[in-house]
């Protein structure tokens, strides 16, 4: 029981930032723009979060910093992949090495090079009334961070915003069949930089409760590959955010019970447990379990001049 | 100007913008760029042992943008030589700790061989799932890098990791695989020659053999590949095992010439360092070692920089990226004047053929 509890908590704090980043990158991806830098914004955005924190003495000013960090990065990477219409792929690469680079530059140069990690006001739980005091499930749910509810509300509202409103009716046109919506008087260009931007905000924020969250330091690279588990998050989810929050809590459930048995010991090496995600996406990709479609012209930049 | 003048000038034009930007990042810093840069050059060129280290890193940055490019011109996006070069790690070990007593006429090549073997399986495997259940090798390239490099970690602190000590690292290669060090006082290896073998190689099936024609024509236009009778699937299975095998032995002369011995994260980053080779080189077999040559002298010359100048090396990182993105914002930028030619041609209403822009 004490187990169930302790993975249930733990893997829903580190399927947070995880959920936040895969849902700002659905945004995106439904208006057709793959986003490799995703592990870029988020290390910008950790980086960004734990200096303003530290200024301010606030985890929540710092992680509205993050947020904006990603949209200050997300419009230049738009400005590159939709107005120049160069390839998503190698720019997303490209704003990883300058993230990694920037953040790990800035943090020397601001916080010295001593082995001492800038450390920042972190995020603390808030309980619940009544429902924290739940067994089991109650201390999991209902004893977490400001943020994690703040993510859990997002599943619902990216779903509404892009199925119920005429904005998101405009994006999954422009990500499906870009032509037909300029036909139909639907600027491209602007619906894509709209999604890259506020997807970005997320991206960045999710960096930022990565940093204020969990650890309450910035460290270099500390993003770790979190960034493109997002991205197979958005495959395994099938492009759907119910499905993403599964897909999330799986991903993050891999982590939780890799912490555990990396500090108890097991007969099954930790390093297959951590394979087993990855395995899992190129698996949903493939449609062997599951197909799992990606929008029409994912990838594919637009001109109106081509058919 | 034809195009090829007006592509290598926008092409140095780009680096040079890129390592101005570069400069500005120092200059904030606190430091003189110039000294700085300085300090680079003396880290990359400066001595026999300097010269010699940029051309140790530029080895395995050859391979990977063989890698890259490979799939490239077959019309597909290898982010996977990183994992590829783990794969092929894996198993030059295996052949290089192994077979005790083989001369080392038989064993260099065994080791080597498997090393291009390991990557090329993991690169088979993207193009299998390519074509058989269309799954977007973008994204199975980054899933595979993950499990190798996962793959490493169990295998160094499990099966493979020496028996004595207690390091997670496998044990040494047998001297017999090793790859010999060419120049005295340098850690120059055998592997040099090897890339650029690679290179003529690379050029020799690209522009010189059927495979290496079909393979660029199922790349630039699938639709007439297929109605000129070639096979698509075939030719991207055959793509990806190549590249993959680039970044096999991007591994394996790391491997059998530097590390001797497997590490974990052994590679700090060649396999993505290969896709900016290959773009800085545009694909091409005489692009790419220039392109080497440049990521070759910034990964030598950054801890120079940052013991003389006291720039952080992460620096290079930044001039690294800003290297990347400026070239292809130059390489987009040529694509519109093409769009303004074009659509002044339909406005005179002459009738042109359909500009075709590799994407």
């Amino acid at each position: 029981m004490e187990l169930i509890e302790y993975l249930l908590t733990t893997d829903l704090r580190m399927a947070a930032p995880i959920l936040i980043a895969a849902l700002g990158l659905l945004i995106m991806e439904k208006s057709g723009v793959v986003n490799i830098g995703c592990e870029g914004m988020m290390l910008f955005g950790t980086f960004t979060g734990v200096f303003f924190a530290r200024l301010f003495g606030s985890p929540w000013i710092g992680i509205l910093f993050s947020g904006m960090t990603g949209m200050v990065a997300g419009t230049l990477f738009a400005y590159i992949v939709v107005t120049l219409r160069a390839n998503q792929i190698v720019t997303g690469i490209a704003l990883n090495i300058i993230a990694l680079g920037a953040t790990s530059t800035l943090n020397r140069v601001i916080f010295g090079v001593s082995s001492q990690a800038a450390r920042a006001p972190g995020f603390e739980p808030v309980p619940v009334p009544l429902l924290s005091k739940i067994p089991v499930i109650g201390n999991a749910l209902f004893n977490q961070m400001g943020p994690v509810y703040l993510a859990l509300l997002l599943v619902p509202l990216i779903r509404w915003f892009l199925l119920k409103t005429t904005i998101g009716l405009r994006i999954r046109a422009v990500g499906e069949h870009p032509h037909s919506a300029d036909t139909a008087g639907i600027s491209v260009t602007a619906v894509r930089y709209g999604s890259i931007i506020g997807g970005s905000f997320l991206v960045g924020a999710a960096g930022g409760f990565l940093s204020l969250g969990i650890l309450s330091l910035f460290s270099e690279n500390m993003v770790s590959g979190r960034g493109y588990i997002a991205l197979a998050v958005v495959i395994f989810g099938g492009w759907k955010s119910w499905g993403i929050l599964f897909a999330a809590l799986v991903f993050g459930l891999g982590d939780a019970v890799q912490i555990k048995m990396q500090t108890s010991g097991s007969v099954i090496p930790y390093q297959f447990l951590m394979m087993v995600p990855y395995l899992l996406t190129i698996l949903a990709l493939s449609g062997i379990v599951g197909k799992s479609e990606a929008p029409a012209a994912s990838g594919k930049p637009f001109r109106s001049d081509e058919l | 100007m034809n195009r090829r003048t007006t592509t290598l000038i926008v092409q140095c034009v780009s680096i040079g913008v890129a390592f101005l930007l570069g400069g500005i990042v120092i200059k904030l810093i606190g430091v003189s760029p110039l000294f700085a840069y300085r300090a680079l050059l003396d880290g990359a060129f400066g001595s026999r042992n300097a010269i010699g280290e940029t051309l140790v890193k530029m080895t395995p940055l050859i391979l990977t943008g063989l890698s890259y490019a490979f799939a490239a011109r077959a019309g597909l996006i290898n982010i996977g030589a990183e994992g590829q070069l783990y794969m092929g790690g894996i198993l030059a070990t295996v052949a290089g700790t192994g077979f005790a007593g083989l001369p080392m006429i038989l064993h260099v090549p065994l080791a080597l061989t498997a090393g291009f073997l390991g990557g090329a399986l993991w690169g088979a495997v993207v193009g299998y799932l390519k074509v058989r259940f269309s799954a977007n090798e973008i994204i199975t390239t980054v899933m595979l890098n993950y499990i190798a490099l996962f793959l490493v970690s169990y295998l160094v602190t499990g099966p493979m990791k020496a028996p004595t000590g207690n390091m997670p690292e496998s044990s040494p290669i047998l001297e017999s695989a090793r790859l010999v060090r060419i120049i005295p006082g340098t850690r120059l290896h055998l592997g040099f020659f090897l890339a650029i073998a690679a290179l003529i190689f690379y050029y020799h099936f690209m522009f010189r053999m059927r495979q290496g024609y079909e393979l660029r024509v199922v790349g630039s236009n699938m639709e007439s590949a297929r109605a000129a009778g070639m096979q698509p699937k075939r030719t991207m299975m055959m793509a990806m095992f190549l590249a993959g095998g680039m970044g096999g032995l991007a591994g394996a002369v790391e491997i059998l010439g530097i590390q001797g011995r497997l590490l974990q994260a052994f590679s700090p980053g060649y396999g993505f360092d290969g896709i900016a080779v290959a773009l800085v080189g545009l694909n091409h077999p005489v692009g790419i070692p220039v392109g080497a040559l440049l990521f070759g002298f910034l990964r030598a010359g950054g801890n120079r920089m940052q013991l003389l100048a006291q720039v952080p090396v992460s620096v290079i990182y930044i001039v690294q990226g800003l290297v990347i993105t400026f070239v292809i914002i130059g390489q987009n930028l040529r694509l519109f004047e093409k769009v303004r030619v074009r659509s002044l041609m339909e406005k005179i209403g002459r009738a042109e053929a359909p500009v075709r822009e590799a994407q």
